[in-house]
């Protein structure tokens, strides 16, 4: 079984059904296998703290959401994260590309990587990184325990876990 | 008219809606004029309210009606595309378009410049874009409600706010009490 078809597995067996991605190169695939799935509506967002706001919406509405999205857009939502998601006590899975780690070809993407775990534990969210393909067996209980606490959850998922970029 | 005497005149119309009211002096408004546990007040997160709105709208059938302002809309501009592109006839965005950023001191938008919102949202492909004065508000929103399709409403108004408290209520009884009227 592909990995990507394992990570929807896992969020279908946790009944997320309402999916919000930005894309990033990694995460192609299992944006693709989202967008397959009869129980999931997948939404694409133009920028991810727009994406949070439907998932809060979703959330109130009945549904569980999460979002895809790369580790850049933490610089993006932090406020979003702060304001609306831990202030109003919502659950919110973050299956993240962890750009510009080991294998990176693009050196900007470095500069956001450097401080992705910093602000991570700052706004102390709990974190998950996801290296090796089997540390993706921890995804069912890394979702129940984020709809058991109803905080936001980050997953970051490094090039080494996705298999690299290829040939470079 | 300014965005208060709106909210006063539609509070009858949207008292039995599930509402998620924007940041700031909008939301402070709609909790002093008809508080109801059919609304959700934003207390941060500027820009979001549409986006709130059509998440909810899209995952269960009560109509939500997401009150927001230019200045919001502009700050977030990439949910018109979003809205335009998942039709939720449940939906409704009413912009109150005074041209200003009201909660911080009346600081005019580009809205009250050379933009056009209406015009916006409808290069963005919304379908059911209706511009107003501020006085047809209740009228167009009633129709909106009543043609069941999804709307966009950009209410042209007045710049200018009241002195009112803000809302100390905690945010996770404001969004339980919510998420109980959305549910019953």
């Amino acid at each position: 079984m592909s990995i990507s078809k394992k990570i929807v597995d896992d969020l279908v067996a946790n009944d997320v059904s309402f999916i919000t991605t930005v894309p990033c190169k990694q995460l192609a695939g299992v944006i693709e296998e989202v967008e397959e799935r009869d129980e999931i509506f997948h939404i694409p967002a133009n920028k991810e703290d727009e994406g949070m706001g439907l998932c809060a919406g979703a959330w109130m509405g009945g549904k569980r959401p999460a979002i895809i999205m790369q580790n850049t857009a933490i610089g993006v939502t932090i406020n979003t994260l702060a304001t609306l998601t831990q202030f109003y006590r919502m659950p919110l899975p973050m299956l993240i590309s962890y750009r510009g780690e080991l294998r990176e070809p693009v050196a900007c993407q470095v500069e956001m990587a450097v401080h992705t775990k910093a602000l991570l534990n700052q706004l102390n969210i709990p974190t998950y990184h996801f290296h090796k393909e089997s540390d993706a067996d921890e995804l069912d209980a890394i979702l129940k325990y984020t709809f058991m606490c109803n905080k936001p959850v980050a997953i970051l998922t490094d090039a080494s876990f996705w298999g690299g970029y290829g040939d470079q | 008219m300014i965005r208060s005497e709106i909210l006063r005149e539609i509070a009858p119309i949207i008292r039995d809606q599930l509402v998620v009211c924007n940041i700031g002096l909008p939301s402070q408004e709609l909790h002093m004029i008809d508080d109801q546990p059919t609304n959700f007040y934003m207390l941060g997160t500027m820009g979001l309210s549409s986006s709130i709105g059509l998440g909810l709208a899209l995952s269960q059938d009560k109509t939500v009606i997401s009150i927001d302002g230019d200045g919001s809309v502009l700050t977030n501009l990439g949910t018109l595309p979003t809205i335009a592109n998942n039709v939720a006839d449940n939906y409704i965005l009413l912009i109150i378009d005074n041209g200003s950023y009201g909660s911080t001191g009346d600081q005019p938008t580009y809205a009250g410049m050379k933009t056009s919102l209406t015009a916006v949202a409808k290069a963005c492909g919304c379908e059911n874009v209706v511009e107003c004065q501020d006085v047809d508000t209740g009228k167009v929103l009633q129709a909106a409600l009543d043609s069941k399709k999804m709307t966009i409403i950009v209410s042209k108004c007045d710049s200018g706010n009241i002195k009112l408290p803000v809302i100390t209520k905690d945010p996770v009884v404001i969004r339980d009490r919510f998420m109980t009227a959305v549910a019953s």
